[in-house]
């Protein structure tokens, strides 16, 4: 086997190098690529980054995935004859295969872990490895990858890059790469032209650049010693660039309290069925969503092969378990409180202490450990100043859509009825035949299954441990009573103008304070309309 | 509303009424049933205890130690927030989730006078500057911290700021009718806001460290278990004080209106009381006991950090009066003896059973015993009486467990 | 024949009296004041485990001073108000001979006066703010200078940074750290716009318009680096979001002084690759101290996915210090023992020796960190020998003249060398 694993190593190199003798130096013997890669083994991780130079400057695109596997942290080497190996996590399996094997080759290597070591990488490491990258990453087919490629140049330009660049200009046919080749060339010739006329046009063509260089250039240019013209060119084109970016950045700044007020939505949704239609005051509502954040956990645990499906599973086991544990709750306790609000109160809040004791007995106090699905990372680049992340807009989407849904179900299902008819009039509706017991356990199963599927969510963005329930409750039921306690559309608006108002006042006065501002706002609300933004209309004395 | 629930409605108020009149007839029998020997009582096991610890020697099987003392004394300052929360919760059916603040505020005050005692023994040695100010790198003393190195007037603000936070919450509230789970949650939503506001350091309390390492009340050095056991009896004092106090207001006839209140607010205004102030005046005067119970609260256990604050400190006390029995004086200050009697041992034996313990509480409480431990003491003596009497009185019993449910 | 009688029956009463005492103290006690509930309970239990393995096993040495060891569990629940009740409880009520406890500064500032009161010994084994010295306390985790000011030495000098965020939870490590660390910079010529400072709430969980701040900030052409003071929770949403707003570790590198092996082991740490943290241990530095510790600290808690961390080595250490101080001393009375501790030599886990300082810190060595996608931490830099704790900063104007020093002739905890006096001591 490892006899193989050499021949293929040494295959490669004869075949690498074979092509690589057209295009440079012919005098390199194959063997002295070889004696790189296993000098990158050997030497301590402060004196790699020369072989890494000296390596990509004898090599093309064939070292790609010697980079790109090193910049992830992949990168192993037999202990026994220092071969490079790339370790390849594969449904829940860990395997390594020879590095310069194409990725459908069948012949991952069964070895342990004490046969192969890592190769190690840092910081400093990794940001040559992206810049290395880019560099061969311009001749890439891929037009996404040469647009990046070019991109990440941007901070690092010098002659020769500019050179090349501007050779693959004249042959490039895309012209968004052909646009950011430009912004390139014309930030180099903005700092470097030997004439101001040729550095005053470079900037004009600059100005509809919302690149960060660009902008850092610019700053740059409107304060060293420069040439009057230039100076004036780089003043006005900051200036209309800083526009723009202020506007983008109020985009931002309201998507920011979007995505704040559907966390909102999501936690005091199911409250807002609880509490609002049924009058129950739950204070168990936010076990009911770390409920959901830990079944997410043990979806996760019992596929470990699948998590980019995990959350489409948990979504309805959430749903269950919490809407199970409400029904449990309402037959259990709150059935026999009935018409006494302040003792549901209390019986509930002990409930959630019971709750956060039993999931601490189980799972550890420690926090548990939810990976986000691969399509759930990242953003979406707008453009270079906006960008939405990704996990934020689905859970805003998400948020409306359990929203509508829950709409949809209290307007238009017999079940809905059955609920709007027993919160309107109770007696009345078990004298039209109504069974309110089975609607009560219906209702509050329904709105704890709610406040599961909002800890779906929410595992997504914070720490899913034994408190999670804690940090939403006081929140949940801001926002139900401050829309409007029996107002599903008050909850919604509510969830939104609290959102948007706290990454408003954040960045003037601190998250501390926005905070205490909002609260005290609320607070102060109430007394002045007791019933919140939408009161539930009606003839209902005090 | 339909006629039917209306019907229902007004039916089971009159109920009601009928039957707070007849509790208020049995709750005068208790007054005066349990008021003077209760004080009594207090105060000897007080003196008792007290005599134990400074006259008799360490190895005396009698001898209590200045950490049972301390730890009394705690007991009862909490036993005075248990009296003041019962004092709305069980006489007027407005549950404060927020007590926890009003005691929080009366500990600041006490706290910030006894940090003023420091001077300038600090670590730093600087002469008017609080250590953690030091630190901080702040300048001078703000100006909420002038006039707090003297003891009578950190005392009035102990009681002046949580009656005036309670003032105008209360004015504000009850004027506009904030009724119920409403106001419930809105106590609580103030106590929360004051938590993040008391955390923060730019506001001049120390921050989440608060306040801590004081020397002497008075001159006194709180070390010594003189002051100690002096603190303590002065809290058992106090706490006759107010015990009595409350007994006399809730007999008089203000306390009448608060119990109609209670029972029927609409009623009660539509007889012409303006039933907004009673509430008003009685929150105030709970918060001014919640206040007078911090101050004790402090020096005895010395620290005060925003951790008081926290809403779950406040739900805490509700249990307190909820175990021994709302609607009776003596029933808080049995539950919150016996609840945290029962907290110190637990937590020293099962410290992870105590939250389960804590939280079955709450819902057997609430589901078996709606009047506490008090109200199973007084069916278990009328079920005797009957039983000797051999004539039921049943109609008491059966309907406790419906009144004070507002 | 009288004499005889006299002298025989002083004897015997001596020995029975000493019999006595032998039997009232035929073992040491070492109380254990951690958290097993509430919020604190996260980090304090393993703590609490710690103590509890280090007892087993210097009772299988055969204890100290020929008697077993017992230790005293107490649950402060982090309630802070408790631990000083719980302190007295054990110094009282259990008599204990030493105490290791307390995480949170407050929860230390609690239980101090009571310490002081009644002449008690604790060991606090976690990082924290300085400006603190006890005469009964030792501090075997790290000051300021022991964390914060070499990772910034690493930032600035290896990585080239320019551009500082000073980002923590409000409370008081952060603030002091950040006071500390902002002069620091300033004093190394970085200019007021080059600092930004950033507090937030504890368990903060929005993260986005701080990091959008933050991402902002360091794209205007210098490196930038942020000094993470940021407690707890709420690090688990900050890292994802900047996970998520694309910011990667070799555009801005967060170090961090409160994330360890036992944080990280509760979260995705894949989008963390390469962010920093400065401790003085770290569970993959390679010796055989450090080896048979794991191993034994694995056996002992019967579970083999289970982490060690900074302050489980500080107990460690602290553990070994004290009960060398009780052998050198002969006895465990606090005042004996405290002398003996000054000068206390035990090997660290990860090499090389602490050393116990005049003013009850540890020398101990400074390494910094790279997170690694197996929740691990990846040495890249560490200081040449030991630094020396620092109980009162130089960098504070308050605090810039103190000096702690518990042996003789000064005998203080905050001595001003100004003034030449020592202020404020509750003995």
């Amino acid at each position: 086997m490892k006899n193989f694993l050499v021949f293929c190593g040494a295959l490669f190199l004869l075949f690498s190098t074979a092509i690589h003798a057209d295009s440079s130096d012919p005098t390199t013997p194959s063997s002295s690529m070889e004696a790189m890669l296993v000098e990158l083994t050997k030497v301590s991780l402060k004196k790699s980054l020369p072989v890494l130079k000296k390596i990509e400057h004898e090599s093309s695109e064939e070292m790609l995935p010697l980079f790109s596997t090193l910049l992830s942290g992949n990168l192993y080497y037999l202990k026994s004859d220092r071969s490079l190996l790339a370790r390849v996590k594969q449904d829940g399996k860990t395997e390594y295969r020879p590095l310069f094997d194409s990725p459908t080759a069948n012949n991952a290597l069964t070895l342990s872990k004490r046969d192969v070591k890592k190769v190690k990488v840092n910081n400093k490491l990794r940001k040559y490895l992206r810049g290395a990258i880019a560099r061969i990453q311009l001749t890439s087919k891929d037009i996404a990858k040469r647009q990046a490629a070019v991109r990440s140049l941007l901070s690092s330009l010098d002659s020769d890059t500019i050179e090349h660049i501007h050779q693959l200009r004249s042959q490039e046919k895309n012209s968004s790469v052909k646009n950011m080749m430009d912004v390139a060339l014309n930030l180099y010739s903005a700092e470097n032209a030997t004439s101001d006329v040729a550095r005053v046009s470079a900037i004009r063509h600059l100005e509809g650049s919302l690149e960060n260089d660009v902008r850092n250039l610019l700053t740059k240019l409107t304060k060293d010693g420069q040439s009057e013209p230039v100076r004036q060119a780089a003043l006005s084109a900051l200036k209309s660039i800083d526009q723009q970016v202020n506007r983008y950045a109020l985009v931002d700044q309201l998507f920011f309290g979007l995505s704040l007020g559907s966390v909102l939505l999501l936690a005091s949704i199911g409250l807002a069925i609880t509490f609002g239609v049924m009058g129950v005051i739950n204070m168990a509502h936010g076990e009911m969503i770390m409920l959901g954040a830990y079944t997410t956990y043990v979806v996760q645990l019992l596929m470990p092969n699948h998590i980019d499906y995990s959350i489409w599973v948990a979504i309805p086991a959430a749903f269950l378990v919490s809407g199970l544990m409400g029904v449990a709750i309402e037959r259990g306790v709150i059935r026999h409180l009935h018409g006494r609000p302040l003792e549901t109160l209390l019986a509930t809040f002990g409930i959630s202490l019971i709750l956060q004791q039993l999931v601490r007995s189980i799972f550890s106090p420690l926090n548990r450990q939810v990976s986000t699905p691969s399509w759930m990372s990242g953003s979406v680049e707008i453009n270079p100043v906006l960008s939405l992340t990704l996990n934020r807009l689905y859970i805003l989407a998400f948020a409306l859509l359990v929203f509508f849904a829950l709409l949809f179900i209290l307007k238009k299902t017999s079940l809905g009825l059955n609920v709007r008819a027993v919160s309107q009039n109770r007696n009345m509706a078990r004298a039209m035949g109504v069974k309110t017991a089975w609607v009560d356990a219906m209702t509050f199963g329904l709105g704890s299954g709610i406040a599961g599927i909002a800890g779906v969510a929410l595992s997504q963005l914070t720490n899913v441990g034994p408190n999670l329930g804690q940090a939403y409750i006081i929140d949940s039921f801001m926002v139900v009573v401050f829309g409007g306690v029996g107002n599903l559309f008050g909850t919604l608006v509510a969830a939104f103008s609290l959102g948007i108002a706290t990454k408003f006042l954040e960045p003037v006065t601190g998250a501390v304070l926005a905070a205490i501002t909002v609260l005290i706002f609320i607070i102060l609300f109430i007394q002045k309309r007791p019933k919140g933004l939408f009161p539930q209309k009606g003839r209902a004395a005090e | 509303m339909n006629l039917l629930t209306q019907l229902l409605s007004s039916s089971s108020k009159h109920d009601l009424s009928q039957e707070a009149s007849s509790k208020d007839e049995s709750g005068k029998r208790a007054f005066g049933k349990h008021t003077a020997p209760f004080v009594v009582l207090l105060l000897a096991v007080t003196l008792l205890a007290s005599a134990a610890n400074l006259f008799l020697p360490e190895s005396s099987a009698l001898y209590v130690s200045t950490y049972t003392i301390t730890l009394l004394g705690k007991y009862l300052c909490y036993a005075m927030l248990a009296l003041a929360v019962d004092v709305i919760w069980g006489y007027c059916g407005i549950l404060s989730l927020g007590h926890g603040a009003f005691f929080a505020l009366g500990g600041y005050a006490m706290g910030m006078y006894l940090m003023r005692q420091i001077g300038d023994r600090g670590v730093y040695g600087h002469p008017t500057l609080p250590d953690f100010m030091v630190f901080l790198d702040w300048q001078e003393l703000p100006w909420f911290w002038l006039g707090m190195d003297q003891f009578w007037f950190a005392m009035i603000m102990a009681v002046f700021v949580p009656g005036v936070l309670a003032f105008v919450f209360g004015w504000l509230a009850f004027r506009s009718r904030v009724t119920g789970v409403y106001l419930s949650i809105m106590t609580q939503a103030l106590t929360y806001a004051l938590l993040l506001s008391f955390f923060r350091n730019e506001m001049g309390f120390g921050g989440n460290n608060g306040l801590t390492d004081f020397k002497e009340i008075l001159g006194f050095d709180l070390q010594s278990d003189a002051t100690r056991v002096s603190l303590f009896v002065i809290t058992a004092i106090m706490l006759s004080l107010v015990f009595v106090s409350s007994h006399y207001i809730l007999k008089s006839r203000l306390g009448k209106v608060v119990l109609a209140v209670r029972d029927g607010e609409s009623r009660a205004r539509f007889l012409g009381y303006r039933t907004q102030n009673y509430k008003v005046w009685l929150f105030v005067y709970s918060a001014v006991i919640a206040g007078v119970a911090g101050a004790l609260y402090v020096p005895q256990v010395g620290i005060i950090n925003p951790g008081e604050f926290s809403p779950i400190n406040s739900i805490e006390i509700v249990i307190w009066v909820a175990v021994g029995g709302r609607g009776t004086l003596i029933g808080a200050i049995i539950g919150a003896l016996l609840v945290n009697y029962a907290k110190t041992r637990f937590t020293a034996i099962l410290p992870e059973a105590w939250l389960f313990a804590l939280g079955a509480l709450f819902v057997l409480v609430t589901l078996y015993l709606p009047k506490g431990l008090m109200g199973l003491y007084d069916q278990l003596k009328s079920k005797y009486r009957s039983a000797s009497d051999a004539s039921p009185d049943s109609n008491d019993i059966s309907s406790t467990n419906k009144e004070a449910n507002q | 024949m009288k004499m005889k009688t006299l002298v025989s029956s002083i004897a015997l009463a001596g020995a029975t009296l000493v019999a006595f005492n032998v039997q009232a103290a035929d073992t040491i006690k070492v109380g254990v004041l951690h958290s097993l509930s509430g919020t604190m309970a996260i980090s304090e239990t393993t703590l609490k485990d710690t103590v509890l393995m280090m007892v087993e096993e210097q009772n299988k040495k055969g204890g100290l001073l020929g008697k077993q060891l017992e230790a005293v569990v107490v649950d402060p629940a982090s309630n802070w108000p408790l631990f000083a009740e719980k302190g007295r409880e054990l110094l009282t009520q259990e008599k204990v001979d030493v105490i290791f406890g307390s995480w949170t500064s407050v929860s230390r500032k609690s239980v101090l006066p009571v310490l002081e009161e009644l002449n008690g010994l604790m060991f606090y084994p976690v990082q924290y703010e300085g400006e603190e010295s006890s005469k009964n306390v030792f501090y075997t985790g790290a000051a300021p200078n022991q964390q914060a000011i070499p990772a910034v030495n690493y930032l600035k000098d290896e990585l080239e940074v320019e551009r500082w965020v000073l980002a923590g939870t409000d409370y008081v490590y952060p603030r002091t750290t950040n006071k500390i660390l902002e002069a620091y910079l300033k004093a190394n010529g970085v200019a007021e716009e080059d600092i930004m400072i950033n507090y937030t709430p504890f368990g903060h969980s929005d993260w986005q318009s701080i990091v959008s701040d933050i991402k902002k900030f360091g794209s205007e052409g210098k490196k930038t680096a942020v000094v993470s003071t940021i407690n707890g929770d709420a690090n688990v949403p900050f890292y994802k979001e900047l996970g998520n707003q694309g910011i990667s570790a070799e555009d801005i590198p967060v170090v961090a002084f409160s994330v360890g092996e036992e944080e990280l082991s509760g979260l995705d740490t894949s989008p963390l690759v390469g962010h920093l943290a400065a401790w003085n241990y770290f569970q993959s530095v390679e010796s055989d101290a450090n080896e048979e510790f794991i191993t034994q600290w694995k056996a002992f808690t019967k579970n083999p996915d289970r982490v060690t961390n900074d302050p489980m080595e500080a107990t460690y250490i602290g553990f070994k210090m004290w009960a060398n101080a009780v052998t050198d001393a002969g006895t465990t009375d606090v005042d004996a023992v405290e002398q003996a501790m000054i000068g206390q030599e035990t090997a660290n886990l990860t090499g090389g020796t602490a050393v116990m300082n005049k003013n009850h810190h540890l020398s101990k060595p400074v390494l910094i960190g790279e997170i690694q996608d197996d929740g691990q931490f990846e040495v890249v830099w560490e200081t040449e020998g030991v630094v020396p704790g620092d109980a009162w900063s130089d960098f504070l104007p308050g605090s810039m003249d103190l000096i702690s020093d518990w042996t003789a002739p000064i005998k203080c905890g905050n001595y001003n060398t100004k003034t030449t006096s020592c202020s404020g001591q509750n003995y």
